[in-house]
């Protein structure tokens, strides 16, 4: 395809794509409030970085006075879909859903990222994407070198995509799915509970999917780990790739609706996020679909949201964990779903922990889902910020709630010769069951 | 402009910093002003003094018109770059380079973001009081450039206050420097103040003195909910008339209160026809005495409704309905046009029934608030760019509005400008020979016209 693709081609191919955006991007008054909020722009320091210039970029290509170009797709992948700049906007302009439509757009035009791209192509396939990164557990000592005592390896070589000297979390060599029976039976109990692992726990963080069995079990909550989940869809969304998005959120609503569970945990802001707005918003026009969706949207809870929320836990349960504990809220936390009080509240039961809040804790850590495959360097500066504030408050341990996050603060500690722990929040609290048992 | 002017500035100030596409020039085509925007030929972003020399030397000699950038908030159409050329953004000066504590001054780079600068200070129990509704994103050098205002303006004053010295770069590359930090300095004409609210049309702001004061230590906030507008002017007065300066003295008229009322429900009597928000502060004590005025100033003055905030929250609570007021305005409609007509303090009330039978002789909704104790007001506009006839309205309903506030001895302008967006109306507020006179000053100082030509005072 040529370089030049014009808003005429664009619209010979899908006339509603871009213009129904017409409206929406017109609410934007163009005060550049976002400038104040928005990571990339902190960074990149230029108009086209921020989402006021990302949406005039949008307006432009509508307009016909700029091309749907190279340059273009660029500048709507410089995201990393925080939502800081919807949060901030005097005007109420969904500014991240409008970039994500930019990225469709471009996407239609001339396909994706070439390595996202084979990521997600592999991703479409259950089989393939569960076989591979099996294999990227059994081999993964030979591409991946070991950091003694963390959840993370340094990529030996250099992989497609990914920059050598990143620290990425090794993936398991057994995927927690594997590692447990379908259905985790306990005796009487009080309810059953669906939980949707996602992929970065079922092959790379299976430690947080291990304690989030064994507090469910503490609980006497029964847990079923559907065999036929497959990822929520979120990164090939969140890269324009809509069709994909459809196939895999359709396969994982099914799954979940045949169980009839009671609730349906996940231990990831997005992934909470999917479940609960992202699939209604996918079928919101498919009638059949609609009403399985909107039914498992409400029962669908974060973890430490349904602890605090719905079990309502038994604190005397809980024994000392001698930590000095900082948060970072995930974007998808903070501003998707907006549960931020409930992990606070879970670290706040345990005896012994010391909480200290850090400056900014909801400012994005840079990750962005998919954003640092193909941005590696910007994600990093962003993430420095972050770990400045982390090493701020003395704290020996970060926590947060995606496994993501978790992942890009470990490469950050790393990278800034830090030693402190970065763990998921529900990690935390099974320890904190354990020692209640000593 | 030409590939070898391209080029040459990229040998000034490297390829990284001089940006060509399609797209990127795109971005650089508009500021905050609904209705204007051009392309550039190139944005370019100097490190330093001595590349902002050179980039202006060049564009002297050959022509090219230069349209000096910060953050492009403004809301005048400071920044579009009507005729081509080159954006130059200032971004990247943005060093604090000096808190003199014994002096009370810091000297900054004009890309400074005003509350990044507040941020620096506040650890010494100092503020910079220029306090736009920008702060967080606004550039030291487009405040300064603007003299732009804010809240606090009654009693801290606006930008032209704390502005002690500049260095500046003139149309032909040479570097001078203004003023210093001498509190008293009357060596010469005062260029410091020539260039402050000079919008780009004079010089280039490289480097900022600005003045500091001791943070207020306490403060205290106040709401009068009233349903006369008489009575609301006439407790502003009262205040004054009290010998009390509060930093806020905020009103909002009732198209605004039934908009925010609508949008965010806090509380506000629909068939108010005003509400006071008041703020004083400084030493503890003397704060306590002047709240207890104001609370009785209110009272003699017939407020029907009156609050006087006890904690931080309740205080936030009260701010709340000011606040909500531009985004809950701003929801309405897709564009929004925020003017900042001003008048004497004692005609507000005739200027705010005027705008109200502006809006409904012409039709077009207007939403007004603003800052009661020095009368610059914020009449908002709400409508849709995109709907010509709609548009005539509105237009017409601007001219009026305009011609009133001239009428009432007011001004076009408080703080956000001219640029464009209110030239039409220049003539009839100076006249023409102070028209002439600025004319001059302008043709002296840059006689090629390269400096954001055909702004502030129209083509030359
Ligand atoms: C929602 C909203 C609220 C606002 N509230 C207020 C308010 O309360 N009070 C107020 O006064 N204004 C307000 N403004 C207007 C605006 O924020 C101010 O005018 C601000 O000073 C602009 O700063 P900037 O860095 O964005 O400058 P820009 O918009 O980039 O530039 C403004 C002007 O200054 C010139 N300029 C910029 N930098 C330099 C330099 N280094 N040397 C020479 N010339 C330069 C430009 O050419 C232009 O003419 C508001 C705007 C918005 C959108
Ligand atoms: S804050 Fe909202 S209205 Fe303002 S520029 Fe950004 S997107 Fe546009
Ligand atoms: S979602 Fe975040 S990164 Fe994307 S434009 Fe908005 S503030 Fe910037
Ligand atoms: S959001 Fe991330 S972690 Fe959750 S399922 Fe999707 S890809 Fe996996």
């Amino acid at each position: 395809m040529s370089e030049t693709i014009t808003a005429k081609d664009i619209n010979e191919q899908d006339k509603a794509l871009l213009s129904d955006l017409q409206d929406a991007l017109a609410n934007c008054m163009k005060c550049g409030n976002c400038m104040e909020v928005c990571p990339v722009y902190k960074e990149v320091g230029k108009e086209a970085a921020v989402a006021r210039g990302k949406l005039s970029l949008m307006e432009g290509v509508l307009k016909g006075a700029i091309p749907l170009s190279a340059a273009f797709d660029t500048a709507m992948s410089k995201c990393v879909s925080c939502k800081a700049c919807t949060a901030k906007c005097p005007c109420g302009v969904p500014a991240d859903e409008l970039i994500l439509r930019g990225r469709q757009a471009a996407v239609k035009a001339r396909g994706l990222h070439p390595i996202k791209k084979k990521v997600f192509a592999l991703l479409k396939s259950r089989h393939l994407f569960d076989f591979s990164l099996r294999m990227a557990g059994i081999f993964g000592p030979i591409t991946f070198k070991k950091i003694p005592g963390k959840m993370a390896a340094l990529a030996r070589f250099p992989m497609p995509g990914m920059d050598y000297k990143r620290v990425t979390a090794p993936f398991a060599s057994t995927p927690l799915r594997s590692q447990y029976p379908e259905v985790i039976k306990v005796d009487r109990p009080t309810m059953r509970v669906g939980f949707f692992t996602g992929c970065t726990i079922n092959y790379i963080y299976t430690d947080v999917g291990q304690s989030v069995i064994n507090v469910l079990k503490e609980n006497n909550i029964e847990v079923t780990m559907p065999s036929m989940q497959h990822c929520c869809g979120t990164p090939v969304y969140m890269s324009g790739d809509v069709d994909s998005a459809k196939i895999l959120a359709k396969h994982n609503i099914e799954t979940f609706d045949s169980y009839n569970f009671d609730y349906i945990v996940s231990a990831c802001g997005s992934c909470t996020e999917a479940f609960r707005i992202e699939f209604p918003h996918l079928f919101h026009d498919d009638p059949k679909m609609s009403a399985m969706t909107e039914k498992l949207a409400k029962k669908t809870y974060e973890i430490s949201e349904f602890l605090i929320d719905i079990v309502k836990i038994d604190k005397t349960k809980l024994g000392p964990v001698d930590v000095t504990v900082t948060m970072h809220d995930p974007c998808h936390m903070a501003r998707g779903i907006k549960v931020t009080k409930q992990p606070r509240e879970v670290l706040k039961s345990i005896p012994g922990l010391k909480f200290v809040e850090m400056k900014a804790p909801d400012r994005c850590c840079g990750s962005g889902g998919s954003f640092s495959l193909g941005n590696y360097e910007l994600s990093r500066k962003i993430n420095d910020k972050k770990i400045v504030d982390i090493a701020s408050t003395n704290a020996d341990t970060v926590v947060t709630s995606c496994g993501t996050c978790r992942m890009h603060l470990t490469d950050g500690l790393f990278q800034n010769n830090m030693n402190q722990d970065a763990l998921h929040v529900i990690q935390v609290l099974d320890r904190s069951y354990k020692a209640g048992k000593k | 402009m030409e590939k070898h002017h391209i080029n040459a500035l990229k040998e000034i100030v490297g390829e990284e910093n001089v940006l060509t596409s399609a797209e990127d020039l795109y971005c650089y085509s508009y500021d905050a002003t609904p209705g204007h925007a051009h392309m550039p030929d190139a944005v370019v972003s100097p490190a330093n003094t001595t590349e902002t020399s050179k980039i202006l030397k060049l564009a002297n000699e050959n022509r090219i018109p230069v349209y000096t950038r910060g953050s492009g908030t403004n809301l005048s159409a400071g920044c579009v770059p009507t005729k081509g050329g080159i954006v130059l953004l200032m971004t990247r000066l943005n060093q604090i380079l000096e808190v003199d504590l014994e002096n009370l001054v810091a000297v900054a780079g004009p890309g400074v973001v005003v509350a990044d600068l507040n941020k620096e200070v506040a650890s010494f129990g100092l503020i910079y009081p220029p306090d736009p509704g920008t702060v967080a994103t606004a550039t030291l050098g487009g405040t300064v450039a603007e003299n732009a205002g804010g809240l606090r303006g009654l009693k801290y004053g606006v930008s032209k206050h704390y502005i002690m010295g500049l260095e500046v770069v003139l149309a032909n590359g040479d570097i001078i420097n203004t003023g210093g930090k001498n509190v008293k300095d009357v060596s010469g004409y005062d260029m410091t103040k020539l260039f402050t609210g000079s919008e780009g049309t004079l010089c280039v702001i490289t480097k900022i003195i600005a003045k500091l004061v001791p943070a207020p230590e306490a403060k205290k906030a106040m709401m009068a909910i009233f349903k006369d507008l008489d009575n609301a002017g006439k407790a502003v007065s009262a205040i004054i008339a009290a010998k009390i300066i509060p930093a806020t003295l905020e009103i909002m008229d009732n198209a605004t209160i039934r908009t925010v009322e609508d949008y965010a429900k806090v509380g506000l009597p629909l068939d108010a026809e005003a509400v006071l928000l008041i703020e004083v502060d400084g030493n503890p004590i003397v704060v306590e005495q002047e709240a207890a005025k104001v609370m009785e100033a209110l009272k003699a003055n017939h407020a029907d409704f009156v609050q006087i905030a006890k904690d931080d929250a309740e205080r936030d609570k009260l701010w709340a309905a000011r606040r909500a007021a531009l985004p809950a305005l701003a929801k309405l409609r897709p564009t929004t046009y925020v003017e900042d007509a001003t008048v004497p303090r004692n005609k507000v009330p005739d200027f705010l029934r005027e705008v109200s039978e502006i809006a409904k002789r012409n039709n077009v909704t207007i939403g007004t608030f603003g800052h009661a104790g020095d009368g610059n007001m914020h009449p908002t506009i709400v409508c849709d760019i995109r709907q010509p006839e709609e548009m005539e309205r509105v237009y017409k309903a601007m001219d009026e509005m305009f011609k009133a506030a001239i009428a009432l001895n007011g001004t076009l302008s408080g703080e956000h400008g001219i640029g464009l967006g209110k030239l039409p109306w220049m003539e009839q507020q100076h006249g023409t020979v102070a028209m002439n006179a600025m004319k001059s000053i302008k043709r002296a100082l840059d006689p090629n016209l390269i400096l954001n030509p055909g702004k502030l005072v129209g083509e030359c």
